[in-house]
């Protein structure tokens, strides 16, 4: 951490003064790390199709983090992401097994989810607020530690791409002809789910619940419209997700508004200028 | 009643090396797809596969590649090391769906398809050659880098070919290749194949609803419903009253 206090402390700006504004030098490094995650994730999210599913994800942390609350002697992130991951197996599972389209079962899970939350969150009179932070989010409030696991979890996110991603890129294609490839599509789609659910999770109070599945979308939507192949749709995914990062968290800082909506704004203004140029 | 399955062996119709399947049935939960099918095919040989709507044919092929389960057994004989094996597939499905807005180029899918390292990260230089040197043997090595979505219809049936040829396989399944694709790109698919049949000896498979190219290119034709109905050379299977009785209830699509 100290090396990193030390570069900021070369930065031109106000907030950059050594020994202050520290939650502004961890907020810029947390976006260093969720940026890459995020740009990664949305890759698939995107060719796969699955924006629905990321969503209801957002929803169903939000009640893993009520569950969490409630329950007092455990960290709401314990709970958020054992909640999300068997929700993510849950959608998964039931999506296979029935002929249900796969957003009805999405919805239904979705909606099961969040009325949860809201009503375990509001029994017995209780209000609401104290939730807030987790609908909008709040990336100057990343501590130290948070940041530790978020690097933890950018380690096993790439780890898992290295090894999950041509797979997943098959049955994005056509999920039969993967098996006939020999892809272990069950366990390729679960693995899959499960990163996104952890990811979404974890990031959910940093990010925002409203804003979450944009930064999970918009990166790889706008990459898409200019790339033709893989490594050039990776790179730019990661490049439409860094820099709205950090210049949203720049200008969030000086205008006091929401660091999460700042950036999705940015995002969905690239998004707009590269639907514009797609070269079809 | 079952009727006793054709002995594997030299019938003066192929190659010596033989596929034999015995005895394969599907089913759906109470529904039969696949009937006690029995069937034998050579190397050197195209076996086409015809019938109705509904009638199992890709079904067979599914089971043969194993994405569907199914009862029976499926023996090859081959003809260089005289032994049985399990034999090698090549696939190229029907219909093959996908989003054609995806950033994906031929190279990217032909890696992915044939290695694990990812193709976000690198393509190896090895990788690559051996990809080109698949799509030459398909006339489509000028396709390397264009983008998935944008080959035509014929374009990508020779990549999917290309990915089935690599490594070269026993027995080459194709079902339905020519949906979608204009006369030309039929001509020349069909060349490619015979093509392939004599320099590697292969076992092919085609299910195909088109008759006319049936006719001319099948040096078998099998007329399947479930069960196999008839197996004989194409004139006489197509001058067959099996065959009438079949698709009488489907005009258009008699030859």
């Amino acid at each position: 951490m100290s090396v990193w206090y030390r570069f900021m402390g070369l930065l031109p700006f106000e907030w950059a003064v050594p020994g202050q504004y520290m939650f502004m030098k961890h907020a810029l490094l947390a976006i260093l790390l969720i940026t890459p995650l995020y740009s990664f994730l949305s890759t698939m999210v995107v060719i796969k199709r699955m924006s629905f599913f990321s969503d209801a994800l957002g929803h169903s942390a939000f009640t893993g983090i009520a569950i969490g609350m409630m329950l007092g002697w455990i960290r709401p992130v314990v709970t958020a992401v054992v909640f999300s991951v068997v929700f993510a197996m849950c959608i998964t599972f039931f999506s296979q097994k029935t002929k249900q389209s796969k957003d009805t079962v999405i919805g239904v899970f979705s909606s099961i989810a969040v009325s949860l939350g809201i009503f375990l969150t509001t029994w017995g009179g209780n209000s609401f607020t104290k939730l807030n932070q987790y609908l909008v989010g709040d990336i100057l409030s990343v501590t130290p530690s948070d940041l530790g696991m978020l690097l933890l979890l950018l380690v096993l996110v790439i780890t898992v791409w290295f090894f999950l991603f041509n797979p997943l890129l098959l049955m994005s294609f056509n999920p039969e002809f993967a098996i006939s490839r020999r892809v272990n599509a069950p366990w390729t789609e679960f693995l899959f789910s499960a990163l996104l659910a952890v990811t979404v999770t974890i990031t959910i109070s940093w990010s925002g619940l409203l804003v979450i599945n944009s930064m999970l979308v918009l990166p790889a939507a706008t990459s898409r419209n200019i790339s033709s192949h893989i490594s050039q749709y990776h790179r730019w995914a990661y490049i439409f997700s860094l820099v709205p990062g950090i210049i949203g968290l720049l200008i969030s800082y000086e205008l006091g508004s929401s660091a999460g909506a700042t950036i999705v704004l940015l995002q969905g203004i690239l998004f707009l200028v590269s639907y514009w140029l797609r070269k079809r | 009643m079952k009727e006793e399955c054709p002995a594997c062996g030299y019938n003066g119709h192929g190659g010596l090396c033989c596929t034999k399947i015995t005895d394969l049935s599907v089913t759906f939960g109470s529904e039969v797809i696949l009937d006690h099918v029995c069937l034998h095919f050579h190397c050197g040989e195209l076996t086409a596969i015809i019938g109705p709507n509904g009638a199992g044919k890709s079904t067979l092929l599914k089971a043969l590649i194993g994405i569907v389960p199914y009862s029976g057994s499926l023996s090859y004989l081959d003809a260089k090391e005289s032994r049985t094996h399990r034999p090698r597939f090549g696939y190229v499905p029907q219909d093959f769906q996908f989003d054609k807005d995806s950033p994906v180029s031929v190279l990217d899918f032909l890696v992915a398809a044939r290695y694990r390292f990812p193709v976000w990260f690198h393509i190896k230089d090895s990788a690559r050659d051996r990809t080109i040197a698949a799509l030459k043997i398909v006339q489509a090595s000028h396709l390397l880098h264009k983008r998935l979505g944008i080959l035509s219809g014929g374009e990508l049936q020779r990549v999917l070919l290309a990915l089935a040829l690599d490594p070269i396989p026993n027995i080459l399944l194709l079902d339905e290749p020519m949906n979608g694709v204009d006369q030309d790109g039929i001509i020349l698919f069909y060349q490619i194949v015979s093509d392939l049949i004599k320099e590697y000896d292969l076992s092919v498979l085609l299910v195909s609803h088109d008759l006319k190219s049936v006719r001319q290119i099948a040096d078998r034709v099998v007329l399947l419903n479930k069960k196999v109905l008839m197996e004989d050379a194409p004139e006489n299977v197509f001058q067959s009253q099996t065959y009438y009785s079949v698709f009488s209830s489907d005009k258009k699509r008699v030859p």
